[in-house]
Protein backbone atom coordinates (compact mmCIF):
# COMPACT_ATOMS: atom_id res chain seq x y z
CA UNK A 1 0.00 0.00 0.00
CA UNK A 2 1.56 3.47 -0.68
CA UNK A 3 1.75 5.93 1.92
CA UNK A 4 -0.42 8.96 1.35
CA UNK A 5 1.73 11.73 1.06
CA UNK A 6 0.64 15.13 2.83
CA UNK A 7 1.71 18.48 1.29
CA UNK A 8 2.87 20.92 3.07
CA UNK A 9 0.44 23.50 4.36
CA UNK A 10 -0.17 26.21 1.97
CA UNK A 11 0.69 29.37 4.25
CA UNK A 12 1.02 32.31 3.45
CA UNK A 13 -0.64 33.99 0.27
CA UNK A 14 -4.08 32.94 1.81
CA UNK A 15 -6.00 35.92 3.75
CA UNK A 16 -7.87 33.85 6.56
CA UNK A 17 -10.32 35.91 7.83
CA UNK A 18 -9.06 35.14 11.36
CA UNK A 19 -5.91 36.46 10.95
CA UNK A 20 -6.98 39.90 10.48
CA UNK A 21 -8.68 42.08 13.32
CA UNK A 22 -12.16 42.84 12.91
CA UNK A 23 -13.83 45.13 14.56
CA UNK A 24 -13.07 46.11 18.19
CA UNK A 25 -11.45 44.52 20.84
CA UNK A 26 -13.03 45.04 23.60
CA UNK A 27 -14.04 41.13 24.74
CA UNK A 28 -10.19 40.20 24.55
CA UNK A 29 -9.43 43.01 26.59
CA UNK A 30 -12.54 42.26 28.98
CA UNK A 31 -10.92 38.53 28.72
CA UNK A 32 -7.54 39.45 29.84
CA UNK A 33 -8.98 41.76 32.76
CA UNK A 34 -11.12 38.93 34.01
CA UNK A 35 -7.72 37.08 34.35
CA UNK A 36 -5.51 40.10 35.70
CA UNK A 37 -7.96 41.53 38.41
CA UNK A 38 -8.54 37.83 39.70
CA UNK A 39 -4.74 37.25 40.08
CA UNK A 40 -5.25 41.16 42.26
CA UNK A 41 -8.22 40.25 43.78
CA UNK A 42 -7.18 36.89 45.49
CA UNK A 43 -4.30 39.01 47.64
CA UNK A 44 -7.01 41.81 48.25
CA UNK A 45 -9.97 39.17 49.35
CA UNK A 46 -8.22 36.86 51.33
CA UNK A 47 -6.04 39.87 53.35
CA UNK A 48 -9.95 41.18 53.56
CA UNK A 49 -10.97 37.82 54.81
CA UNK A 50 -8.24 37.31 57.39
CA UNK A 51 -8.23 40.65 59.20
CA UNK A 52 -11.95 41.04 59.05
CA UNK A 53 -12.79 37.58 60.06
CA UNK A 54 -9.28 35.22 61.28
CA UNK A 55 -7.70 38.01 63.68
CA UNK A 56 -8.28 39.69 66.72
CA UNK A 57 -11.45 38.61 67.78
CA UNK A 58 -12.81 37.49 64.78
CA UNK A 59 -16.59 38.96 63.81
CA UNK A 60 -17.58 39.83 67.10
CA UNK A 61 -15.39 42.63 66.79
CA UNK A 62 -16.89 43.99 64.29
CA UNK A 63 -18.50 47.64 65.01
CA UNK A 64 -18.23 51.52 63.66
CA UNK A 65 -15.13 51.72 66.35
CA UNK A 66 -13.79 48.66 63.91
CA UNK A 67 -14.65 49.97 60.25
CA UNK A 68 -13.48 53.76 61.64
CA UNK A 69 -9.86 52.28 62.95
CA UNK A 70 -9.28 50.65 59.69
CA UNK A 71 -10.49 53.92 57.65
CA UNK A 72 -8.15 56.34 59.79
CA UNK A 73 -5.63 54.54 57.55
CA UNK A 74 -4.74 55.38 54.16
CA UNK A 75 -3.59 52.00 53.31
CA UNK A 76 -6.63 50.20 54.07
CA UNK A 77 -8.54 53.00 52.21
CA UNK A 78 -6.00 52.63 49.13
CA UNK A 79 -6.68 48.55 50.04
CA UNK A 80 -10.91 48.66 50.03
CA UNK A 81 -11.30 51.19 46.93
CA UNK A 82 -8.98 48.84 44.95
CA UNK A 83 -11.39 45.99 45.99
CA UNK A 84 -14.50 47.85 45.76
CA UNK A 85 -13.63 48.84 41.89
CA UNK A 86 -11.98 45.27 40.94
CA UNK A 87 -14.60 43.42 41.93
CA UNK A 88 -17.15 45.09 40.83
CA UNK A 89 -15.92 45.48 37.82
CA UNK A 90 -14.67 41.96 37.52
CA UNK A 91 -18.28 40.71 38.78
CA UNK A 92 -20.14 42.79 36.27
CA UNK A 93 -18.44 41.53 33.70
CA UNK A 94 -18.62 38.47 34.77
CA UNK A 95 -22.63 38.68 35.06
CA UNK A 96 -22.76 40.39 31.76
CA UNK A 97 -21.27 37.43 30.01
CA UNK A 98 -23.72 35.13 31.53
CA UNK A 99 -26.96 37.69 30.78
CA UNK A 100 -25.39 37.30 27.03
CA UNK A 101 -25.42 33.18 27.38
CA UNK A 102 -28.93 32.74 28.56
CA UNK A 103 -30.76 35.74 28.02
CA UNK A 104 -32.50 34.79 24.07
CA UNK A 105 -34.61 37.80 23.39
CA UNK A 106 -33.04 40.73 22.67
CA UNK A 107 -35.06 43.07 24.29
CA UNK A 108 -34.44 40.83 27.61
CA UNK A 109 -30.70 41.26 27.04
CA UNK A 110 -30.56 44.75 26.84
CA UNK A 111 -33.42 44.93 30.10
CA UNK A 112 -31.28 42.69 32.22
CA UNK A 113 -27.93 44.63 31.12
CA UNK A 114 -29.42 48.08 31.79
CA UNK A 115 -30.70 47.29 35.50
CA UNK A 116 -26.87 45.37 35.60
CA UNK A 117 -24.92 48.68 34.75
CA UNK A 118 -27.21 50.99 36.68
CA UNK A 119 -26.66 49.19 39.84
CA UNK A 120 -23.08 48.73 39.31
CA UNK A 121 -22.51 52.68 38.77
CA UNK A 122 -24.45 53.29 42.40
CA UNK A 123 -22.61 50.99 44.51
CA UNK A 124 -19.32 51.83 43.09
CA UNK A 125 -20.03 55.60 43.39
CA UNK A 126 -21.65 55.03 46.93
CA UNK A 127 -18.62 52.84 47.97
CA UNK A 128 -16.22 55.59 46.62
CA UNK A 129 -18.00 57.98 48.47
CA UNK A 130 -18.05 56.46 51.53
CA UNK A 131 -14.27 55.67 51.81
CA UNK A 132 -13.53 59.73 50.99
CA UNK A 133 -15.48 61.08 53.27
CA UNK A 134 -15.89 58.74 55.91
CA UNK A 135 -15.57 60.64 59.40
CA UNK A 136 -14.28 58.15 62.09
CA UNK A 137 -15.55 60.86 64.80
CA UNK A 138 -18.89 61.99 63.53
CA UNK A 139 -19.75 65.20 65.73
CA UNK A 140 -22.33 64.29 68.02
CA UNK A 141 -21.95 60.43 67.65
CA UNK A 142 -21.12 59.16 71.61
CA UNK A 143 -21.24 55.15 70.91
CA UNK A 144 -18.99 52.60 69.60
CA UNK A 145 -16.42 55.56 68.58
CA UNK A 146 -12.85 54.39 67.92
CA UNK A 147 -10.47 54.87 71.03
CA UNK A 148 -8.55 57.41 69.07
CA UNK A 149 -11.61 60.36 68.85
CA UNK A 150 -11.46 63.12 71.29
CA UNK A 151 -13.72 62.37 74.31
CA UNK A 152 -16.72 64.56 73.62
CA UNK B 1 -23.23 1.57 22.76
CA UNK B 2 -22.38 4.90 21.00
CA UNK B 3 -18.99 6.06 22.28
CA UNK B 4 -18.27 9.37 23.90
CA UNK B 5 -16.54 12.25 21.77
CA UNK B 6 -12.87 12.44 23.31
CA UNK B 7 -12.95 14.75 26.08
CA UNK B 8 -12.92 18.22 26.10
CA UNK B 9 -11.62 21.51 27.79
CA UNK B 10 -15.79 22.75 29.21
CA UNK B 11 -18.11 19.74 28.71
CA UNK B 12 -18.62 16.97 30.92
CA UNK B 13 -17.24 15.10 33.89
CA UNK B 14 -14.60 17.71 35.75
CA UNK B 15 -14.10 20.54 33.42
CA UNK B 16 -17.96 21.06 33.18
CA UNK B 17 -18.50 20.98 36.84
CA UNK B 18 -15.80 23.08 37.81
CA UNK B 19 -17.45 25.70 35.45
CA UNK B 20 -20.48 25.42 36.97
CA UNK B 21 -19.39 25.85 39.97
CA UNK B 22 -17.19 29.06 38.96
CA UNK B 23 -20.54 30.47 37.46
CA UNK B 24 -22.73 29.57 40.40
CA UNK B 25 -20.06 30.68 42.74
CA UNK B 26 -19.44 33.99 41.24
CA UNK B 27 -23.43 35.20 41.19
CA UNK B 28 -23.44 34.74 44.52
CA UNK B 29 -20.06 36.69 45.67
CA UNK B 30 -21.89 39.35 43.28
CA UNK B 31 -24.92 39.27 44.60
CA UNK B 32 -23.27 39.36 48.58
CA UNK B 33 -20.96 42.08 47.21
CA UNK B 34 -24.05 44.62 46.27
CA UNK B 35 -25.99 44.19 49.68
CA UNK B 36 -22.22 44.01 51.43
CA UNK B 37 -21.32 47.63 49.88
CA UNK B 38 -25.03 48.56 51.29
CA UNK B 39 -24.09 47.74 54.57
CA UNK B 40 -21.08 49.38 54.98
CA UNK B 41 -22.24 52.53 53.69
CA UNK B 42 -24.50 52.97 56.90
CA UNK B 43 -21.07 53.98 58.14
CA UNK B 44 -22.39 57.22 57.16
CA UNK B 45 -25.27 57.60 58.20
CA UNK B 46 -24.28 57.26 62.01
CA UNK B 47 -22.20 54.75 64.23
CA UNK B 48 -25.04 53.44 65.99
CA UNK B 49 -26.47 52.35 62.11
CA UNK B 50 -24.02 50.48 61.06
CA UNK B 51 -23.22 48.47 64.40
CA UNK B 52 -26.79 47.73 64.80
CA UNK B 53 -26.86 46.49 61.63
CA UNK B 54 -24.00 44.56 62.11
CA UNK B 55 -25.48 43.41 65.37
CA UNK B 56 -28.17 42.02 63.99
CA UNK B 57 -25.47 39.58 61.35
CA UNK B 58 -24.32 38.51 64.60
CA UNK B 59 -26.25 35.34 65.17
CA UNK B 60 -25.24 31.40 64.68
CA UNK B 61 -27.67 31.75 61.68
CA UNK B 62 -25.84 34.49 59.81
CA UNK B 63 -22.32 32.78 60.98
CA UNK B 64 -22.91 29.54 58.78
CA UNK B 65 -24.45 31.74 56.22
CA UNK B 66 -21.42 33.97 56.41
CA UNK B 67 -19.01 30.02 56.13
CA UNK B 68 -21.26 29.32 53.11
CA UNK B 69 -19.77 32.49 51.41
CA UNK B 70 -16.07 32.20 52.23
CA UNK B 71 -16.38 28.64 50.87
CA UNK B 72 -17.66 29.98 47.74
CA UNK B 73 -15.15 32.75 47.51
CA UNK B 74 -12.33 30.34 48.46
CA UNK B 75 -13.37 27.91 45.68
CA UNK B 76 -14.05 30.79 43.08
CA UNK B 77 -10.52 32.28 43.51
CA UNK B 78 -8.74 29.03 43.60
CA UNK B 79 -10.37 27.57 40.40
CA UNK B 80 -9.88 31.59 38.81
CA UNK B 81 -5.66 30.79 39.08
CA UNK B 82 -6.91 27.11 37.51
CA UNK B 83 -8.42 29.11 34.30
CA UNK B 84 -5.60 31.33 34.05
CA UNK B 85 -3.06 28.58 34.35
CA UNK B 86 -4.85 26.47 31.75
CA UNK B 87 -5.19 29.34 29.61
CA UNK B 88 -1.63 30.78 29.93
CA UNK B 89 1.02 27.51 31.11
CA UNK B 90 1.54 25.94 28.18
CA UNK B 91 0.74 22.20 29.89
CA UNK B 92 -2.27 23.88 31.83
CA UNK B 93 -4.98 22.31 29.64
CA UNK B 94 -3.26 18.72 29.45
CA UNK B 95 -3.32 19.10 33.16
CA UNK B 96 -6.82 20.72 33.91
CA UNK B 97 -7.90 18.04 35.78
CA UNK B 98 -5.18 17.62 38.01
CA UNK B 99 -5.59 21.14 38.78
CA UNK B 100 -8.63 20.59 39.81
CA UNK B 101 -8.17 18.55 42.17
CA UNK B 102 -5.21 20.73 43.50
CA UNK B 103 -8.16 23.49 44.01
CA UNK B 104 -10.13 21.19 45.84
CA UNK B 105 -7.19 20.30 48.20
CA UNK B 106 -6.41 23.99 48.58
CA UNK B 107 -9.89 24.93 49.28
CA UNK B 108 -9.78 22.33 52.35
CA UNK B 109 -6.57 23.03 53.69
CA UNK B 110 -8.00 26.45 53.13
CA UNK B 111 -11.64 25.92 54.68
CA UNK B 112 -10.00 23.68 58.14
CA UNK B 113 -8.60 26.13 59.94
CA UNK B 114 -10.71 29.22 58.55
CA UNK B 115 -13.99 26.99 59.97
CA UNK B 116 -12.68 26.13 63.17
CA UNK B 117 -11.77 30.32 64.02
CA UNK B 118 -14.87 31.55 62.81
CA UNK B 119 -17.53 28.92 63.90
CA UNK B 120 -16.22 28.81 67.27
CA UNK B 121 -16.14 32.80 67.08
CA UNK B 122 -19.71 32.69 66.21
CA UNK B 123 -21.12 29.67 68.82
CA UNK B 124 -19.24 31.27 71.40
CA UNK B 125 -21.29 34.54 71.44
CA UNK B 126 -21.35 36.66 74.11
CA UNK B 127 -25.17 37.36 75.08
CA UNK B 128 -25.70 40.50 73.38
CA UNK B 129 -22.26 41.87 73.35
CA UNK B 130 -19.72 42.51 70.24
C1 LIG C 1 -10.89 35.99 44.49
C2 LIG C 1 -10.33 36.18 43.32
C3 LIG C 1 -11.03 35.90 42.00
C4 LIG C 1 -10.45 35.22 40.97
C5 LIG C 1 -9.05 34.61 40.90
C6 LIG C 1 -11.43 35.18 39.90
C7 LIG C 1 -11.19 34.63 38.65
C8 LIG C 1 -12.12 34.53 37.64
C9 LIG C 1 -11.87 34.04 36.32
C10 LIG C 1 -10.50 33.59 35.79
C11 LIG C 1 -13.04 34.06 35.65
C12 LIG C 1 -13.28 33.52 34.26
C13 LIG C 1 -13.51 34.59 33.24
C14 LIG C 1 -13.73 33.99 31.88
O1 LIG C 1 -14.15 32.83 31.76
O2 LIG C 1 -13.45 34.70 30.91
C15 LIG C 1 -14.06 34.57 36.54
C16 LIG C 1 -15.39 34.70 36.23
C17 LIG C 1 -16.32 35.28 37.05
N1 LIG C 1 -16.10 35.86 38.29
FE1 LIG C 1 -14.36 35.82 39.29
N2 LIG C 1 -12.58 35.80 40.31
C18 LIG C 1 -12.38 36.29 41.59
C19 LIG C 1 -13.28 37.02 42.35
C20 LIG C 1 -14.58 37.31 41.97
C21 LIG C 1 -15.51 38.16 42.71
C22 LIG C 1 -15.18 38.89 44.01
C23 LIG C 1 -16.68 38.16 42.02
C24 LIG C 1 -17.99 38.87 42.34
C25 LIG C 1 -18.06 40.13 42.63
C26 LIG C 1 -16.52 37.32 40.86
C27 LIG C 1 -17.49 37.07 39.92
C28 LIG C 1 -17.29 36.37 38.75
C29 LIG C 1 -18.33 36.09 37.78
C30 LIG C 1 -19.82 36.46 37.90
C31 LIG C 1 -17.72 35.40 36.72
C32 LIG C 1 -18.38 34.88 35.44
C33 LIG C 1 -18.56 33.39 35.49
C34 LIG C 1 -18.91 32.80 34.15
O3 LIG C 1 -18.86 33.49 33.13
O4 LIG C 1 -19.21 31.62 34.14
N3 LIG C 1 -15.23 36.82 40.85
N4 LIG C 1 -13.48 34.86 37.76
Amino acid sequence: MATPTISAPRSGGINYNRNKRSGSSFEMIAWLFMRLSGVVLVVLIFGHLFVNLMAGDGIHAIDFGFVAGKWASPFWQVWDLLMLWLAMLHGTNGVRTIINDYAERNATRMTLKTVLYIATVVIVVLGTLVIFTFDPCPAGAVTDLPSFCPAK
Amino acid sequence: MPTKPAGTLYRGREGMWSWVGHRVTGVVIFFFLLVHVLDTSLVRVSPEAYTSVIGAYKNPIMGLGEAGLVAAIVFHAFNGLRIILVDFWKSGPKYQRQLLWGVLGLWVITMVPFLIRHLSIVFSAIPGGH
